[in-house]
């Protein structure tokens, strides 16, 4: 049976147009997202502005009761302290060494490991093994077993090619930090590329192989440009690893000899929990703060880009 | 044309074998030297072959309390991991699925959180440990490293459920599943793999997390890598039990990882490399 | 008895309109198809209709009742998506027969329908396994099973066989067909493609940028579209369109029009609507165009696809505008011929300036 439209649009509710969303779906939604969103606004706010609070107030912890506002006085103190640009300037060669080491070693190993080979199973697992091992033990391992200069594993190697061992962490000891953090990252890096470097389009390598590109020619115009987001990636989180790179210095070289293998995180450790100094250490802790937000900045811009795509 | 072939392919593989063997080589080390009895095990000329011993894994046990400090590791790791999923997966739940404008910058925000640098707020988390009584518990670890890795856990698990087909749970929705039913009965059966590799990310991170453990643990609460870290000190200095005890604290990551190496990548790279 | 009912539907996302006030009756019992090019919104409207896009303004009535604000699941629909959307950790029983657990309905009444719809869709003996395990075809009686045991009042169906081959795609076609036919329930089927259109539909809707064009039978929409655009899309090949000007109005409605080429033809149009010099366009079926051995346009043969039992002429005529000519397959027509086509009166469609047709339309096509 067939009825007319008119006949259809009797006996209907007049309704007007509607634009709100249900009241209790957003509800709903925003009840599943609150938790962990507050949670993580708690751990980030409040502390912060703990942080900004104290670098203002005059706060040792084995001097309680002489607490009170010191204005700019710990900024003044710190900023002169040569300890601090000391600091600074190795954090930055620990974090920019390292980083040419893993992404410069890390691209030409993936390249290595993503060719045809026997056992590249388990080759790849040995590879990426160095990732996995807890710091505070590759430090002590580095450090005693390997770098020792009397019966460490390098130390042997040394001597058996005719070498004087070298006392690491006595001569140079942020070039000691700085290998074992480049051993420990450097599989990262590897892994990361090699995902990248597989992630190519087999078709495309093949069209540029009809097109005469050799092997040198295939890294240039085809694999390097194709790396460039994951060498992006990569940088980014390791740079946010090492800036805050700590375990290493406490167990190898607590920050010595001196203030040679200090760096930023060390260096507020140092303040707060062998000085007792809060004041000091939060301005510190601001400085890693600004610091860690520069590098940041380009970090978002480019993690945003990733959003869209 | 195929000798030449081969050769290159035994070329190669000689050439990755050894970079392969190199890298691996501390790891290897300190796997041999727990078998190594002290003396072996500070000798110039390091032993290759040897007759090997048993005492150091029970000299470390016995003598060095490990086991409570694995527990504590054990506690730590898999507590604040699930902790964060509890967190993470409905809301990553609802940014998959019911975008806002908001969505994006919510994400980048978090991600944000994660570029602070812990030293930063050293200070405030000690004070407010001390003071709250959480010093040297494994409540107030296993705290920590839930908000450490909970903004990787919700990008983790934001990429993996923006990967089941928006359809199927429409289908779901037709068929008259409210939010939680897609959740429970969709959601979280067909992306239980991606999950379980993101459990297994946040484990690994929560277990050699060294940070906080240094500097928020003592005798009681400290997981393994406090343990650890407490062979460095001049009398402790044993390296054939620091062997033992290093490989029992590595031994079980090291599977773990081996296994979820694919998802490594995703997830510490917040997804960008896939 | 389902009926649905669209009154000024709009849609926009940020702003931005992609369905513009849309009015449609959709009649109970019938298999009205939305088709349209990509991007024209039909998979938007029927979206809308299951509740899976909220409307922006105006009103959606199911039976009557006014259904903007139910929930998906409340308004007694059923759709079967394009990729199936199947539970792939479900068996084909448990995905039949999910949305009936929800609801509430007992296990041996959810056996009964599941084993109903198994039998009318020859899925049977695959009730254990999981959409792995089954092909193309069978995921997408699936599909449909899962639809079926709702008892929907209205079936959705968004462009359902374009993940199958096309041998496939033609027999699921037909068992569509026979599916509605005996289920005697209303549908609406969403696709790009005019053939499923043509052959499936009771009533077509064709859409365009968010519009209707024109609502019909099928064979309706092929004798009396409403403008250039639904003239274009549906029929295939597609139709003929030439430039022209209107030489003469005739008593009793007709003009001739002269081509571009200078050749003129007489065309029955309405009155009053042409006046002479008015550019028009003068558009013919590839069916409808015959070869004539002598006294019709001259044209010269660009290329010849045999299809076996057709053959389709691509053709140049003078004005430098290319025909398509539909004639038998046996054809010894090669290129390079100069050929005469002759074309009937009756089957010339006139539109004018703005795309309208000047035919009178009957009045059932609205």
């Amino acid at each position: 049976m067939i009825i007319s439209d008119q006949e259809l649009s009797q006996n209907v509710v007049p309704a007007t147009a509607t634009r709100r969303k249900s009241w209790r779906d957003s509800v709903g939604v925003l009840s599943l997202k609150t938790p962990a969103i507050s949670a993580l606004f708690i751990w980030s706010i409040i502390p912060l502005l703990m942080t900004i609070w104290f670098s203002f107030r005059r706060y040792n912890l084995m001097a309680p009761d002489r607490t009170g506002f010191d204005g700019l006085g710990n900024y003044r103190y710190l900023l002169t302290d040569p300890s601090l640009a000391l600091a600074i300037w190795n954090t930055v060669l620990l974090v920019g060494s390292v980083l040419a080491i893993t992404i410069g070693l890390g691209t030409l190993l993936a390249v290595l490991f993503d060719q045809e080979f026997f056992g590249r199973g388990i080759a790849r697992l040995l590879v990426l093994a160095p990732f996995f091992i807890m710091p505070t033990v590759s430090a002590l391992v580095w450090k005693n077993m390997l770098m020792n200069p009397d019966n460490g594993f390098l130390a042997f190697t040394m001597r058996s090619v005719g070498l004087k061992p070298i006392n690491w962490f006595g001569v140079a000891p942020l070039t000691a930090v700085i290998i074992i953090v480049a051993w420990q990252w450097l599989p990262f890096a590897v892994l990361t590329l090699l995902t990248a470097v597989q992630s190519l389009d087999g078709e495309r390598k093949e069209a540029a192989r009809m097109d005469g590109a050799g092997p040198i020619a295939m890294f240039r115009y085809i694999i390097w440009p194709h790396l460039g987001r994951a060498i992006a990636a990569t940088t980014m989180i390791e740079s946010i690893f090492f800036l805050a790179i700590f375990a290493e210095i406490y167990v190898t070289t607590s920050g010595g000899p001196g203030f040679a293998s200090t760096n930023l995180s060390f260096l507020i450790y140092r303040y707060a929990l062998m000085e007792y100094d809060v004041g000091g250490a939060s301005v510190a802790g601001l400085v890693a703060i600004v610091l860690a937000n520069i590098l940041a900045l380009f970090l978002m811009r480019s993690f945003a880009r990733n959003l869209d795509a | 044309m195929i000798s030449s072939k081969l050769r290159q392919k035994w070329a190669v593989t000689l050439l990755a074998w050894s970079v392969a063997l190199l890298l691996a080589f501390p790891v290897f080390w300190i796997v041999l030297t727990g078998f190594k009895t002290e003396t072996e095990a500070i000798s110039r000329v390091p032993h290759f072959f040897f007759h090997p011993t048993l005492e150091n894994y029970q000299a470390v046990g016995e003598r060095a309390n490990y086991f409570h400090f694995a527990w504590n590791s054990i506690v730590v790791s898999l507590g604040s991991t699930f902790l964060a999923l509890l967190l993470a997966i409905p809301c990553s739940y609802a940014m998959a699925f019911f975008p806002t404008k908001r969505t994006k910058d919510t994400l980048l925000w978090m991600l944000s959180t994660k570029m602070m640098p812990s030293v930063g707020v050293l200070v405030p988390i000690y004070l407010i440990f001390r003071d709250t009584g959480l010093l040297d518990t494994k409540t107030g670890l296993l705290a920590i490293d839930a908000m450490l890795n909970l903004p990787i856990i919700i990008w983790m698990l934001y990429t993996f459920f923006k990967e089941v087909p928006r359809e199927v749970l429409e289908a779901a929705r037709m068929d008259g599943a409210g939010p939680l039913r897609e959740l429970y009965d969709l959601l979280l059966p067909l992306s239980m793999p991606g999950i379980a590799s993101t459990s297994l990310l946040a484990i690994i991170l929560a277990w050699n997390e060294a940070f906080w453990s240094l500097t928020l643990t003592a005798a009681k609460a400290a997981p393994l890598t406090a343990f650890i870290a407490s062979f460095s000190s001049p009398e402790g200095l044993f390296y054939a039990k620091l062997s033992a005890a290093s490989t029992m604290a590595i031994a079980p990551i090291l599977l773990l990882g081996w296994a979820s190496q694919k998802q490594l990548v995703r997830g510490l790279t917040f997804g960008a490399v896939k | 008895m389902a009926t649905v009912q669209l009154k000024q539907v709009r849609k926009s996302y940020d702003g931005f309109e992609v369905i513009k006030g849309v009015d449609l009756t959709i009649r109970d019992q019938e298999l009205t198809v939305f088709v349209g090019p990509s991007g024209c919104g039909k998979s938007t409207l029927l979206r809308l209709i299951a509740g899976l896009e909220e409307i922006t303004s105006g009103d959606l009535l199911i039976d009557h009742q006014r259904a903007n604000d139910v929930a998906p699941a409340k308004r007694g629909l059923a759709i079967v998506f394009q990729s199936y959307a199947l539970y792939p950790h479900m068996n084909v029983a448990d995905n039949m027969s999910f949305s009936l657990k929800l609801a509430g309905i007992p296990k041996p009444e959810r056996d009964k329908k599941v084993m109903e719809a198994a039998r009318i869709l020859n899925l049977e003996t695959f009730l254990d396994r999981k959409p792995k395990a089954l092909s193309g075809g069978q995921r997408q009686r699936v599909a449909i099973g899962r639809a079926i045991v709702r008892d929907p009042k209205v079936f959705l169906f968004d462009e359902p066989l374009s993940n199958l081959d096309a041998a496939l795609r033609v027999r699921m076609r037909l068992e569509l067909t026979k599916l509605h036919r005996q289920l005697r329930a209303t549908m609406i089927y969403v696709t790009h493609d005019q053939v499923e259109a043509m052959t499936m539909a009771d009533r077509i809707v064709v859409l365009q940028a968010g519009i209707i064009e024109q609502v019909g039978s099928p064979m309706d929409l092929y004798r009396y579209p409403r403008n250039i655009f639904v003239a274009g899309f549906i029929g295939s090949p597609k139709m003929n369109f030439m430039e022209a000007s209107i030489a003469q109005v005739l008593q009793g409605g007709s003009v001739v029009v002269a081509l571009a080429n200078g050749a003129t033809l007489s065309v029955p149009a309405v009155d009053g609507m042409a006046g002479a010099g008015d550019k028009v366009t003068v558009g013919i079926r590839p069916e409808h165009i015959s070869l004539a051995s002598s006294d019709g346009i001259s044209a010269q043969v660009q290329t010849v696809e045999h299809l076996g039992s057709e053959s389709y002429l691509h053709l140049n005529i003078a004005s430098g505008e290319l025909l398509t000519v539909r004639i038998n397959g046996e054809t010894t027509v090669v290129p390079d011929q100069q050929v005469q086509l002759k074309m009937e009166p009756r089957s010339l469609h006139l539109f004018n300036k703005e795309g309208s047709t000047m035919r009178s339309l009957p009045t059932s096509t609205a």
